[in-house]
């Protein structure tokens, strides 16, 4: 077997590290230069815009960011409240739902699954003008809780919840539960949820890193710029007031960027994980 | 005895499920009632709560958003751009899949590139288009200082004055973001397959490509019909790069697609939640059919598979919990 492989084995493998290392750079590259022209001023982006090593205009990039409009500390604060609240909501409420859907028998246990089912794909957007005239006649707008309540149906996750549960929760750990006399709510929340945690984990990456980068729905209905999220911040550098502030711009992306680049990096072999799972999302 | 004892539990199925109902209730069935009212009425203008329903002419705003030409232009350009994403981001990500699955090759580093691989695709996409808009910004701009200096333009060009160039930006970039997780869901498929299957063939002396094409592509029919299908809903939504990308769409509504549309319809200008609203029905209706296909198609492998999957992260991970208590 060995003994074939010898030129066209290496031949497909010069072809095949080529093309993954060009990849790899395809995947990086934007990245660095958005970093690297994050320390240059801007008449240095100015003479070339291309460069692969930092300059020192970092703290001047600096001050003209935080002098306008861009306030990436208001826009991580809030951020940070709406993705952990809508996360806790659909870890927790998804698990007592798929809960509901595995340790019971009733009646309407299979028209919801089928329900759940069929609700998995409908999108946001298609029904945002709905639910923003409804937030605005709740007078719910830049309210942070009309981004998060609504975590407490996904249905995504509670399919997600149930695959698990059905595959790695015994039965009769909960029977013997129920014989010691433990309540069902008890049950659930002392000896279920632990018993959830790597699917907790997993989804709970994907939901919180989708809550993080939405943009349609908090662009929609945040619009006193105290409340705004990430996102929506990122899409003020695109305005006017940073016009020819090259080196800001770049900081400013490198700013929304990096808590995703932390996470990502820390946790990236739990996400590669989860995602080979299909269907996690947030 | 036993047959009323799970008739009292069977209550507990309810009370658990009332948050999940209650907040469906709310914050989906009821908009999205309520966007298919606003349909068929008259309501438009910014704080305007008041509407009533069209009496002379009840499907006035299907018609108008259906013979909007921005509108037939936004589905135009949603589909062209999905279409120039697609195909290459299932092509490379197939190519991929062959590569980092087949036994003889055994590429070293797959971790490290699976991990950059499917990077973009957890940034925010928000910062993708800015990012990218800055990247082929003119006249200041990375990508038009290095094609200068590696002598490929005599001039800097300015990318978004040209349709076909912005459009492609676009579907670029959603490739860019997107043929990483394909990858990665394509090659768990391969990895769900019965290796037997796979040994058979090297046994009948099977070369890689043809048991990539006879063997491999015939069994992941299921995974790749599911990623078909949630691409399509991904991308007749896309809204975020398109919206940010390019100013005002560019010309002609080179860029613009039907999310932006519905966005541009209810808030600005005059604010027609009536035509937004017909136009997210069409958008739902278009949905809904390719959703029911999936769904109709994958019903029962999927779970199974999917089942089957769940079950490895679990063992994985209880073994490893093992291995930490042995220690």
């Amino acid at each position: 077997m060995r003994r074939k492989s010898s030129l066209g084995g290496i031949l497909f493998k010069a072809v095949a590290y080529t093309v993954l290392i060009l990849l790899a750079i395809l995947s990086i590259l934007p990245f660095w230069i958005m970093i690297v022209n994050s320390t240059r001023s801007t008449f240095q982006v100015q003479q070339s815009a291309f460069a692969l090593l930092p300059s020192t205009f970092l703290q001047s990039n600096l001050d003209v960011l935080l002098g306008k409009t861009f306030d990436p500390m208001t826009g991580f604060a809030n951020s940070m409240i709406i993705s952990v609240g809508a996360t806790v909501c659909t870890l927790y409420f998804s698990s007592l739902t798929a809960y509901a859907l595995i340790a019971y028998n009733w009646k309407l246990r299979q028209p919801f699954f089928t329900l759940i089912m069929a609700v998995m794909m409908i999108p946001a957007q298609i029904t945002i003008i709905g639910f923003y005239k409804f937030m605005y006649q709740l007078g719910m707008t830049n309210n942070f809780l009309a981004l998060i309540l609504p975590a407490i149906a996904a249905p995504q996750a509670v399919f997600f919840m149930r695959q698990f549960m059905v595959a790695s929760l015994p039965m009769e750990l909960l029977e013997a539960a129920r014989i010691d006399g433990s309540s069902e709510f008890f049950t659930f929340n002392r000896i279920v949820m632990p018993i959830m945690k790597p699917a907790l984990a997993t989804q709970g990456i994907f939901t919180f890193v989708f809550n993080w980068n939405n943009l349609f729905l908090p662009l929609v209905l945040l619009t006193d710029s105290e409340k705004y999220t990430m996102p929506i911040m990122v899409s003020l550098l695109k305005g006017d007031i940073y016009k020819t502030e090259y080196g800001a711009v770049y900081l400013g992306l490198t700013l929304t960027v990096l808590p995703l680049f932390v996470i990502y990096f820390l946790l990236s072999k739990y996400i590669i994980a989860g995602v080979a799972l299909g269907g996690v999302k947030g | 005895m036993k047959r009323r004892k799970s008739f009292s539990y069977a209550k507990y199925g309810y009370i658990f499920s009332i948050p999940f109902i209650i907040t469906f209730l709310i914050f989906s069935l009821y908009p999205t009632i309520y966007t298919a009212v606003l349909g068929f009425t008259d309501s438009k203008g910014l704080g305007n709560t008041s509407w009533k329903i069209l009496t002379d002419d009840p499907f006035r705003n299907f018609k108008l958003v259906l013979n909007n030409e921005s509108f037939i232009t936004g589905l135009k350009n949603t589909a062209a751009i999905w279409m120039m994403n697609f195909i290459p981001q299932m092509l490379l990500a197939l190519l991929l899949t062959a590569w980092f699955t087949s036994r003889r090759s055994n590429l070293k580093g797959q971790g490290f590139f699976k991990i950059v691989f499917y990077m973009p695709n957890i940034i925010t996409a928000a910062s993708i288009a800015v990012l990218f808009a800055t990247l082929f910004g003119y006249p200041v701009g990375p990508v038009n200082s290095l094609l200068l200096k590696l002598g490929l333009i005599k001039e800097k060009f300015y990318f978004y004055i040209n349709k076909d160039v912005s459009r492609g930006i676009i579907a670029f970039i959603q490739f860019w973001m997107w043929y990483g997780y394909t990858m990665l869901i394509l090659i768990a498929g391969v990895k769900g397959i019965n290796p037997e299957i796979f040994e058979a063939a090297e046994i009948d002396g099977a070369s890689g490509t043809q048991t990539f094409f006879r063997i491999t592509l015939p069994n992941l029919k299921t995974i790749l019909l599911y990623v078909l299908i949630t691409s399509l809903i991904g991308g007749l939504n896309i809204f975020d790069i398109p919206r940010l990308l390019v100013p005002y769409s560019g010309p002609d509504n080179a860029t613009l697609t039907a999310s932006v549309f519905i966005y541009n319809q209810a808030f600005s200008g005059s604010y027609f939640w009536n035509r937004a609203a017909a136009a997210s029905m069409i958008l739902f209706v278009i949905i809904a059919v390719c959703s029911g296909i999936l769904f109709f198609i994958m019903r029962d492998k999927e779970a199974a598979e999917h089942r089957k999957a769940v079950k490895r992260l679990a063992k994985q991970q209880s073994s490893k919990l093992k291995a930490q208590e042995a220690k």
